[in-house]
């Protein structure tokens, strides 16, 4: 099956819930919408969401939460 | 003092380990492992790691930088401006563990950081302060009594309320009477409390600074500084001196600065913030900021002080060298803060890594920046990379050089501010002096603006 990559718009820190006491925006596994919303990237004090840029099913991540990430990364994959 | 520790990054360490080094000092330079190679790492005698990446786990960790001050053997901390600067515990520790802190002591840090005591010691020094109810009111007779005081308009404010919430406008009495009543009802129903304050509300205000130095026993100012420039209460642009404030105003907003630093018996530098209603040509206290700041260089670029080098004789208990009547203004200075944002983008932050650097040399111009050729920027700390500050001797020359000198700065493989600058220093009520706080950004949504920022011609 046909692998879809969403990647990291800006470098920083990647997050995968809103805030530490909430739950993640998308479980491992879960279908994704395009523009869905997957984690966010902290950058210089701020945050920014990461939209994915397609649709596809059983999302992988390969970014842990608070990892590092650069611009351009791989930060989860999708089933096109 | 012999060795002083700098617990800060970016480009005010390297304007300190600059500052120190002209005095002698053996610099210390605090960094995180992520800013191993920063320019001020560099430039040093020596460096410590303080701790991981986030500032909460280094910069901001008290027992970590004191730690590491004291095994380095240093006599002296700096704290530059964040992080730790305004923090009186720190200074209490770096204190308790035998250093000197650059900048005032604990006790009065915490006082002048807590607004209401801050306000009350500047109306104690005869400092104006914002006219309005000091509390909350007892009925709409105890308001209407306040606003003889106050005029119109007026804000009126929730007790309950915070962030802008529960605040209602009233422009003359009869509109007073009427939004008073649906105050009280909408913060009890909102609050559960309909407890309110009444405030002048300073319209199309103006933020000026004054610059004070103290010793403990002696203060002086070194004049005004201009800030209105703000995009999301945060500086972009500052000047020196204030243009257009009357000779009689400077002298009293001036005045009031040394009175509160006295009222208090200021040690070292910092900075009394005011509201300006130019209309009314009258000031008003906002708070102290009881470290350097940022945009120290035009004062500096106006009266030839050092102000990083008085800090540090200062906080190694020398007297005041300077006299007030010493302090004297030449020409006009401004300041551009260039930030790691892409203008064109709604100023999204984005660290590079710079390819290629070339800086200006112009009479008059000083370019205060942690960034050298091949350098990574951080994703873990502010935006801020440099100041590009300029100085003529009057605001139009400086303009002129302003604008030569931002077309001839150039950062390549990082995203900058520069383009913003460049429109501002051509925008038309920017060099007429005709702005407030709320300029930038409303001049920001204008076409004339996107245009500007979108096309990004080289002239």
């Amino acid at each position: 099956m046909a692998k879809a990559e969403i990647r990291s718009p800006l470098p920083g820190t990647f997050y995968r819930r809103p805030a530490p006491d909430q739950p993640e925006f998308k479980a491992d596994g879960a279908d994704v919408a395009e523009g869905d919303t997957i984690g966010l990237v902290e950058v210089m004090k701020s945050f920014h969401e990461v939209p994915a840029e397609v649709s596809g099913k059983a999302i992988t991540f390969l970014v842990e939460d608070a990892e590092p990430v650069t611009a351009g990364q791989v930060i989860a994959e999708v089933e096109a | 003092m012999k060795r002083l520790f700098i617990a800060n990054r970016g480009e005010i360490a390297v304007r300190i380990v600059q500052a120190a080094k002209g005095l002698g000092l053996t610099t210390i330079q605090a960094h995180s492992q992520a800013d191993a190679d920063m320019l001020a790492v560099r430039l040093a005698d020596e460096a410590v790691c303080i701790g991981p990446p986030p500032a909460a786990k280094s910069y901001l960790d008290i027992e970590a930088v004191v730690g590491a001050a004291r095994a380095a053997s240093a006599d002296a901390v700096h704290p530059g401006y964040g992080f730790l600067a305004e923090n009186g515990d720190f200074a209490d520790a770096v204190t308790a563990a035998g250093m000197a802190f650059v900048g005032p002591s604990g006790d009065t840090i915490r006082m002048l950081g807590d607004k209401v005591t801050a306000r009350r010691t500047a109306q104690a020094a005869g400092v104006p302060t914002v006219p309005g109810s000091d509390g909350r009111l007892a009925d709409i007779d105890a308001a209407r009594a306040v606003l003889e005081e106050t005029g119109f308009p007026v804000m009126i404010k929730a007790s309950a309320g915070g962030g802008g919430r529960g605040i209602r406008v009233a422009r003359d009495q009869a509109e007073f009477e009427r939004v008073f009543a649906q105050a009280a009802a909408e913060a009890k129903a909102a609050f559960g409390d309909g407890g309110l304050y009444v405030e002048k509300l300073v319209e199309r205000a103006r933020h000026v600074e004054v610059q004070i130095l103290g010793d403990g026993e002696n203060f002086i100012h070194c004049f005004e500084r201009e800030c209105s420039l703000q995009r999301r209460r945060q500086k972009v642009w500052e000047e020196a001196p204030a243009a257009g404030l009357p000779a009689d105003l400077r002298q009293a907003l001036c005045d009031s600065a040394v009175a509160l630093a006295r009222q208090v018996g200021y040690r070292g530098a910092g900075t009394v913030e005011y509201l300006y209603d130019e209309s009314a040509q009258a000031f008003y206290f906002l708070e102290v900021n009881t470290r350097i700041q940022v945009e120290h260089p035009v004062t500096e670029m106006i009266t030839g002080i050092d102000l990083v080098q008085e800090m540090l004789r200062i906080a190694a208990g020398e007297r005041l060298s300077i006299r007030q009547e010493d302090v004297t203004v030449t020409g006009h200075a401004i300041e551009c803060r260039i930030n790691a944002e892409m203008p064109e983008k709604n100023f999204m932050p984005f660290p590079g890594t710079v390819s290629a650097l070339s800086v200006p040399q112009g009479e008059g111009v000083r370019f205060d920046t942690m960034l050298y050729q091949g350098y990574t920027v951080p994703p873990y700390y502010d935006s801020l990379l440099g100041k590009l500050i300029v100085h003529g001797p009057d605001r139009a020359t400086a303009l002129e050089r302003l604008r030569a000198a931002l077309d001839a700065l150039q950062i390549d493989g990082q995203p900058t501010t520069v383009a913003l600058h460049a429109a501002l220093a051509r925008q038309d009520d920017v060099i007429a002096n005709r702005f407030d706080t709320a300029f930038l950004e409303s001049w920001l949504a204008s076409d004339e603006a996107k245009s500007a920022l979108t096309t990004k011609e080289k002239a």
